[in-house]
């Protein structure tokens, strides 16, 4: 199957809070000489779900696959859960026969089947397995050789291991080298494989902003001058909910958070117009000055 | 998602007699049959799982290492009512990190699985499985959002076909889950 083109899986969270990202991954996704398929009739990854309902998450993930595999193409997506798990249903269905079958069993009720043709790669793959790191260096216009930032990995990028089979959950390094072919500077710092919280903010909101603060807190001692995520949720953990935090714990940071394919577009020689920074929450334009 | 409701009360070591009539025997079995559960008496208790969880460091109750054992034993109720169970951030650390291969996390899903059945279900849950049924998404995305795109140039939302999903939560069960409605122990 072709690794050019895609089908461009949505999901939920970047619809509906997040065009930002969306909009920044189309610009260099395409630059880059992709195609993007958009993925008619998707419904949500069921990742949310499935603490509810472990069948109704197998179920809506295997109704992705399956429109997929109408379409013959593989999956993108913007997004560590669904890609994970998408991802896992996929190789889960793919392997084991009963769950297949019982799986199928439901989805016949809406026509479906699933057979198993096609594969699921997060857009960090897509760019450090397809493209390459070679074409992306090929890419970058304007390196952004002014700019310390620290990474924030997602952890359905990487976790469980043994379901995802991408990069080292204990010393993750794809994002790191992605960061660096922008030509930024990519900080390490305390704690940096850990979870920012964000699943469990509908039932509680304490302990992921602490979560949230205290790696802001070693992104700071460390002076990075910007965070790049790859995921929606972790996103909104560290801008959407800076000023909160900044209001609970009485400190201030002021840390413009980034998605990955923004930081790449400006080092391509997009404008933080057409990247879309002014929808951040926290102000970008300090750092966009020092470019 | 509604970010106020705090889950911190309730400790599960709050109750320190353990009565036999509070144990179910058969509680392991229901566990296992759940996919995911299966490995949950390979656990033998070193703590790797909860020295490890990131939630269990801003926590004063959240113990994943806890919350095994009492399932283990046949603490159906408490485990099932307790706060605890729903702050698991299913970040997957333990389950790369137990050295029994138990998939921790998976376990503490299958025990919200079974506490949904018998009638525990945040409010946020409820809330998501309805916008899933009604619109596809876990969202219900504002019509003023999805005309934002189009000015932005950006293509159109693809829409689901709902009746298919509706098919699918009727066949799952999943569809009376949901409607289950303002039983006594759903939680909001």
């Amino acid at each position: 199957m072709s690794n050019n083109k895609y089908l461009l899986y949505l999901g939920c969270a970047i619809p509906y809070r997040l065009l930002s990202y969306e909009i920044s991954a189309r610009k260099v996704v395409e630059k880059l000489g992709l195609e993007l398929v958009e993925m008619p009739d998707y419904n949500c990854c069921g990742l949310p779900l499935d603490p509810a309902d472990h069948e109704i998450m197998l179920t809506l993930a295997a109704r992705n696959l399956c429109i997929a595999e109408q379409k013959g193409l593989n999956i993108m997506t913007l997004c560590p859960g669904c890609a994970g798990t998408l991802r896992k249903v996929n190789k889960l269905l793919k392997e084991d026969k009963h769950e297949r079958e019982r799986v199928n069993s439901y989805l016949k009720e809406a026509g479906f089947e699933f057979k198993g043709t096609i594969e699921v790669k997060h857009l960090m793959q897509v760019l450090a397995e397809d493209v390459g790191f070679e074409r992306l260096k090929e890419s970058v216009k304007r390196p952004l050789v002014n700019l310390s930032v620290a990474e924030h990995n997602g952890c359905h990028v990487v976790r469980p291991q043994k379901h995802i089979g991408f990069d080292d959950p204990e010393n993750p390094r794809i994002l790191k080298s992605l960061i660096e072919v922008t030509g930024a500077k990519c900080l390490d710092y305390l704690d940096e494989t850990e979870c920012c919280g964000a699943p469990i903010v509908g039932v509680n909101d304490r302990i992921p902003l602490s979560l949230a603060r205290d790696k802001l807190s070693h992104m700071k001692a460390v002076s990075a001058q910007a965070i790049i995520t790859v995921c929606p949720f972790c996103h909104m953990m560290f801008d959407t909910n800076q000023a909160r935090i900044e209001r609970m714990f009485n400190e201030t940071y002021g840390m413009p958070v980034l998605h990955y394919p923004q930081l790449l577009g400006l080092a391509m020689g997009f404008s933080p117009g057409e990247l879309a920074l002014k929808d951040l929450r926290v102000d970008s334009s300090k750092l966009v000055n020092l470019i | 998602m509604s970010e106020t409701t705090q889950t911190q009360s309730k400790a599960p070591e709050a109750n320190a007699t353990l009565r036999i009539s509070d144990i179910d025997m058969q509680f392991k079995n229901e566990v296992k049959k759940i996919p995911g559960g299966e490995r949950i008496m390979m656990c033998f208790q070193c703590g790797t799982c909860t020295a490890d969880c990131p939630i269990a460091r801003f926590s004063d109750s959240y113990r994943p290492r806890q919350i095994l054992r009492m399932a283990q034993l046949g603490l159906k109720e408490k485990v099932l009512s307790s706060d605890q169970l729903w702050l698991c951030a299913a970040c997957y650390t333990c389950v790369d990190h137990c050295p029994q291969d138990v998939e921790i996390s998976s376990v503490i899903r299958a025990l919200k699985n079974i506490a949904v059945r018998e009638g525990y279900m945040p409010y946020a849950f409820k809330e998501m499985g309805g916008a899933v049924l009604e619109t596809g998404l876990a969202y219900k995305i504002p019509e003023l959002r999805l005309r934002k795109r189009q000015e932005i140039g950006l293509p159109p939302l693809p829409k689901a076909n709902i009746g298919s999903i509706a098919k699918l939560f009727n066949r799952t069960g999943f569809l009376k889950l949901i409607e289950k409605g303002e039983g006594a122990n759903v939680k909001q």
